[in-house]
């Protein structure tokens, strides 16, 4: 679905993405994890074409972005970003409809009927169907997330990107979100790469992990093979205990503090 | 949907029925006054006196539609870098395009040149003013040197630079040319040569239907331009179309009818009120209401201290800014769910 093959991105003349080599293939539900400023962001720009890489070249579906109008890059490809600030007053179904720009043919002044339905559906799939005549700016920070979720479906992509969909959410609306993204992860085939800070979240709800540090990519694997302790307390410096979550079985990081530390010793 | 749909058209028909109901007014309205039976008689191909003739199709109805372009042209051009800037405040002129023009008109004057080609003289120096800063923003633009705040900031600093080389100019030109420039900088809409109403109406009109083109981008552009990006628009290019459209439409109007003020401020936030933020409905609307009140305003101004005519752009700021006023506190009422 994706490759980045030697993508280097810089804003100005400080590197934030160096020589990145990954693939992603159709169906997988990736996480992207590294300390604040390790160039995660970076990462999903460079696939949407917001920054272009001063070396490498991104490739989606085996052919280089530049080969997409930005119109069709958005019909395969949807980002949710963080939290956006808004200072217009939109209905969420009007939110959902703006999804529906990519496929947008000719003249046409109105949405069709099956624009109609999409966005209704995507509203029915992330649950937020009976939210559709309010306010987005009077939605809960959850409920306004999964707002933008659901315009990022009525694209109807083949790949989502989700730049920190849980950062300000409580632990209900984490899982919400995150278990429906795996939902359509599972069940629709959707490709799914999303960044997450938290690397509980990350280790629970994604098959892959990529883990960055300072734009060099340092690992890539599955949760078991990149949430080693070592990795961890090397990339964070903070000293961590991983374990396994007795349900899932899949590690679970423990941040220790300083002073429990000395209390040990 | 077709409920949306619906409620647009009604929207826009009511527009357009005030519309009407306005300029037939102001048809009305004049120093010789005029029975509205007999504009109904002349404006159906009917006979009547010449001088009635004369009054009607070459003062007043070139007024009215000259209001109608210069009034659709500059609130569309409000509504298109609004959204473009995601600015409430700014407004055609803030990008120094009307400094431009003003400053053109100031030292055509003072240099003796409004001989040169009669009475477009004033208008093509306006216009040569308004297309040199149009250039220098546009390369700016094009070399990626101005983002959208730097061009903002630019804008209003050739605004200042402007006036002030314009306040330079009368404060040393003679007092006939003094009073000429002063007229000019409030603006007005006493243009009875039918060639600058038609090329006014032409490029309105077009400048409506390119507008729509983008409406969608526009609606894209409401959360921001990485988010239009991600949307598929072409944030770049529609950028450059946006700012050249506005910026022409401004030029145009201000080198045909002065610097009428806080039509392309005004107009598009009383707009969004009652019409909503989707560009669909919203482009057409402030078209229709920015002619609405550029043609009310100018019946205002002509007619309420007879025989004396008041200065249009003078009465524009007067009930624009009251109108402003109103509708800042009105929104700052809904927001804390009054």
């Amino acid at each position: 679905m994706l490759e980045l093959r030697h993508v280097s991105c810089r804003y100005d003349d400080h590197f934030v993405l160096k020589d990145i080599n990954v693939r992603i293939e159709d169906g997988d539900l990736v996480g992207v994890i590294g300390p604040n400023g390790s160039g995660k962001t970076t990462l999903i720009r460079a696939v949407t074409r917001a920054i272009k890489p001063a070396e490498g070249e991104v490739l989606l579906k085996g052919k280089p972005l530049g080969m997409f109008s930005f119109k069709e890059l958005a019909q395969q490809v949807a980002v949710v970003g963080r939290l956006y600030d808004l200072d217009v007053q939109m209905r969420v179904e009007d939110l959902v409809l703006l999804g529906r720009i990519p496929h947008r043919r000719g003249l046409r002044l109105m949405e069709r009927r099956s624009d109609m339905d999409i966005a209704r559906t995507a509203m029915d799939v992330t649950g937020i169907l009976e939210l559709k005549s309010r306010f987005v700016d009077s939605l809960s920070s959850g409920e306004r997330q999964l707002a933008f979720i659901a315009r990022a479906l009525a694209q109807e992509p083949e790949l989502l990107l989700l730049d920190e969909p849980t950062s300000h959410l409580d632990i209900t609306h984490q899982a919400r979100v995150l278990d429906m993204v795996r939902k359509l992860n599972r069940d629709k085939g959707l490709t799914v790469m999303v960044v997450l800070h938290d690397l509980n979240l990350a280790s629970q709800y994604c098959d892959r992990l990529f883990l960055l540090s300072d734009g060099v990519l340092r690992k890539d694997g599955t949760p078991d093979e990149v949430l080693t302790y070592q990795a961890i307390e090397e990339v964070y410096r903070t000293t961590v205990v991983v374990m396994k979550n007795p349900v899932s079985s899949r590690p679970c990081v423990f941040l220790v503090p300083e002073d429990a530390i000395a209390g040990v010793e | 949907m077709q409920n949306r749909l619906f409620k647009w058209l009604f929207t826009l028909f009511v527009l357009i029925v005030i519309l009407l109901a306005v300029s037939a007014f102001s048809l009305s309205l004049g120093p010789s006054g005029m029975h509205p039976g007999t504009i109904v008689r002349l404006m159906l191909g009917g006979n009547g006196t010449t001088t009635d003739h004369t009054i009607l199709f070459d003062i007043r109805l070139p007024r009215i539609l000259l209001g109608f372009a210069i009034g659709g042209s500059l609130s569309l051009a409000g509504v298109v870098l609004q959204a473009m800037f995601r600015n409430p405040l700014v407004e055609p002129y803030t990008l120094g395009i009307s400094g431009g023009a003003a400053l053109g008109v100031a030292l055509g004057t003072i240099l003796g040149l409004t001989g040169l080609l009669g009475v477009y003289s004033l208008p093509a120096f306006g216009f040569l003013g308004a297309c040199c800063v149009i250039v220098f923003l546009s390369i700016g633009i094009n070399r990626s040197v101005l983002n959208l705040q730097g061009l903002l900031l630019t804008g209003v600093m050739i605004s200042f630079i402007s006036s002030s080389a314009v306040l330079l100019i009368m404060s040393i030109s003679r007092i006939e040319d003094l009073h000429g420039i002063l007229f000019w900088i409030i603006g007005s809409l006493g243009e009875t040569d039918w060639l600058p109403v038609k090329l006014a109406l032409v490029a309105a009109v077009s400048g409506l239907a390119v507008a729509y083109l983008f409406c969608f981008d526009l609606n894209a552009l409401s959360l921001g331009e990485e988010d239009a990006l991600h949307l598929g628009v072409n944030v770049e290019r529609t950028k450059r179309v946006l700012f050249l459209l506005a910026s022409f439409l401004t030029g145009l109007s201000v080198s045909l009818a002065g610097a009428i003020g806080f039509v392309g401020l005004v107009v598009p936030h009383f707009v969004r009120m009652f019409a909503g933020t989707d560009h669909r409905i919203l482009l057409a609307s402030s078209f229709v209401s920015g002619a609405i009140f550029l043609i009310f305003c100018d019946a205002v101004a002509k007619s309420v201290a007879q025989p004396v005519e008041l200065p249009v752009g003078v009465v524009t700021g007067l009930v624009g800014g009251v109108l402003f006023i109103y509708a800042m506190m009105r929104k700052a009422n809904i927001v804390r769910g009054k």
